[in-house]
């Protein structure tokens, strides 16, 4: 039990990186691997701030202005200097390398002692289960902490995902989906299609620097390595949530990416604790997301062939 | 010129001496616009013919902004607008495509696109895009179409037919009245009926509002029956310029004996040079 809610807590805070995945993948169609420099980013400023003895939440804010800048960035190298998406995003991310370490002045930093937003959420169990520390959750015994942190990244994600409703029916957010459905037309009808990018870049990555940063204060440390897979990880999220959900419809999109999160942590928990070799992990989610995008063409293929051989008969 | 922005009263768009190579010093080199110039008075309604690569399509696109001319000048109701990005232009210009799918955005309802047409270069901040009032508007503007959309509002925009989208972008195009609109061979890839459907709604549009209007067409008879002028344009000139009473009396078949004519030219033309590389080479 314990194990299924500290994955399902991660779940929640990747959901963030989903989200951010969402927006650069979904609505402007080019898988943007600045995220794997901005998760770091993120939880690099969190952890080099709350070290220093900074307030958590400040920290954790700072972090989702950094995670904006490096999303703006990629932005204008694409827009601006019509560099490839995805080479934008891998200069920024290889910058954002030197940057991580420079942040954080060493390679890695343990939170274990600091006060970070976990440590408030876990200050906050005795108003909630009284002294105990122990709480019953359907016949087992699990840490009333545990419960409680897991009760506000919940929030927190709930938070975010209305945020992005919301923002994505403005007429902003309407203008940022059409540039991505068709930068044509939306130009045509007069919005800056570049500065729609290098926007939607900027909030994509300052999600997905937040996440990291309360990441590495779950987690106890933030690494300068932490950043690998994370783009393959978020694409098998809103992969998964996609194949969750029955309406493409915007809300129904966005809580699948949530929940497709969820499902992905608790698939590789599950599978960790079968005996996987968790060396494997990210050779096996790659290898799932390849599957995941070829096959509705391959589908596709299929009924088409069954189709025409219906025909001959 | 008295003052910066000095202009006769009536003319609505201005395009001097308009110059535009693609791919210079290629292989692929294409003199598209080769020293365009021409005035439309406000409200008035003009077809551009002309053959394929003969630069009517460049020459809608250089005003709409897709590229800057290499040389020359467009003015939009005196003001001039030669070096303005597309997206700044369109706060005047509605647009509709040849793509039947260019105009509109296919995974959003039809409510959201209109609605990102009902601003059309307004600024755009964080208030919901859609409300009740803009719905009602919706629903009694799209109603006249006869296509029953009216009731499928919320329906992604993706699922209805070429001709049904093209009716919509012209309806999306003209939502606020532009100074200038622009019609990009958009009856094209439209089968007849289809077609002769979007160019009655095309008048009817132009009409109710009395629009400035530029349509290229490849359809002589179109260019016969609408509007009030004919450019037809050659090599990236404007090689005639039929308006008023010569209009009026104009003809398809007098548009295609033009035609002939410049094809016969160019013949000679090229029979000529063909010579003379004969003998000389």
């Amino acid at each position: 039990m314990t194990l299924l809610i500290g994955s399902l807590t991660i779940g929640l805070i990747l959901a963030l990186l989903a989200l951010g995945v969402f927006i650069s993948f979904r609505i402007f169609n080019f898988p943007d691997i600045t995220v794997e420099g901005s998760v770091t980013f993120g939880a690099s400023i969190a952890a080099a701030l709350i070290a220093t003895g900074w307030n958590p939440l400040f920290a954790t804010v700072l972090a989702f202005f950094g995670g904006m800048l490096a999303g703006a960035v990629t932005g204008i190298l694409h827009t601006k200097f019509k560099i490839n998406g995805l080479l934008a995003g891998i200069l920024v991310m290889t910058s954002l390398y030197s940057i991580n370490l420079h942040v954080m002045g060493k390679s890695n930093i343990p939170l274990m002692s600091g006060v970070t937003l976990i440590s408030w959420f876990e200050g906050w169990t005795p108003a909630f289960f009284g002294g105990t520390a122990e709480v019953n959750v359907l016949g087992w015994m699990v840490n009333g902490a545990d419960i409680i942190v897991m009760f506000c990244m919940f929030i927190i994600t709930i938070f975010f995902g209305i945020l992005l409703f919301w923002f994505f029916r403005t007429d902003i957010g309407t203008a940022m989906r059409a540039t991505g459905n068709n930068p044509q037309m939306i130009r045509a009808l007069g919005v800056n299609t570049q500065a729609m990018i290098i926007l939607g870049l900027a909030l994509s990555n300052g999600m997905i620097a937040v996440s990291g940063a309360l990441l590495a204060q779950y987690q106890g440390f933030a690494d300068v390595q932490m950043g690998i897979g994370m783009l393959v990880w978020g694409l098998a999220s809103v992969i998964i949530g996609e194949a969750l959900i029955t309406k493409k419809t915007l809300g129904f999109i966005i809580t699948g990416a949530i929940m497709g999160s969820l499902l992905f942590r608790l698939l590789v928990a599950i599978a960790l604790r079968w005996g996987m070799n968790p060396n494997d992990l990210k050779l096996i989610t790659a290898v799932f997301v390849f599957i995941a995008l070829i096959l509705p063409g391959f589908i596709e293929k299929t009924k088409k062939t069954k189709l025409s051989v219906n025909i001959k008969m | 010129m008295l003052s910066v922005k000095s202009k006769s009263k009536q003319e609505m768009l201005k395009i001097e001496n308009l110059y535009k190579t693609f791919n210079a010093g290629t292989a692929n080199e294409v003199k598209a616009l080769q020293g365009v110039s021409f005035e439309l008075s406000e409200g008035s309604f003009v077809c551009v013919l002309g053959t394929n690569g003969s630069g009517k399509s460049t020459l809608l696109n250089a005003v709409a902004g897709t590229f800057y001319p290499d040389e020359g000048k467009i003015f939009l109701d005196g003001e001039n607008v030669t070096h303005w990005p597309e997206h700044r232009r369109a706060q005047h210009i509605g647009r509709v495509f040849q793509n039947p799918f260019s105009g509109t955005a296919p995974d959003m309802t039809i409510a959201e696109n209109l609605v990102m047409a009902a601003k059309r270069g307004k600024p755009r901040g964080l208030g919901w895009a859609l409300n009740e009032k803009y719905l009602g508007e919706f629903h009694d503007r799209v109603k006249p179409l006869n296509m029953k959309l009216e009731d499928r509002l919320d329906n992604p925009i993706g699922k209805l037919s070429g001709g049904q989208r093209q009716a919509l972008t012209l309806l999306m195009a003209s939502w606020l009245k532009p100074k200038l609109l622009l019609l990009d061979e958009h009856t094209a890839a439209l089968d007849p009926k289809t077609a002769a459907k979007v160019i009655q709604l095309t008048e009817e549009v132009i009409t109710k509002d009395n629009l400035t209007t530029l349509m290229v067409t490849h359809s002589m008879q179109q260019a016969v029956n609408l509007g009030d002028r004919i450019l037809m344009m050659h090599n990236g000139k404007i090689a005639f310029d039929f308006s008023g009473s010569d209009k009026k009396r104009l003809k398809v078949n007098d548009l295609l004996a033009l035609f002939d004519e410049i094809r016969r030219k160019e013949q000679i033309d090229a029979s000529v040079s063909e010579l003379l590389v004969k003998s000389y080479v």
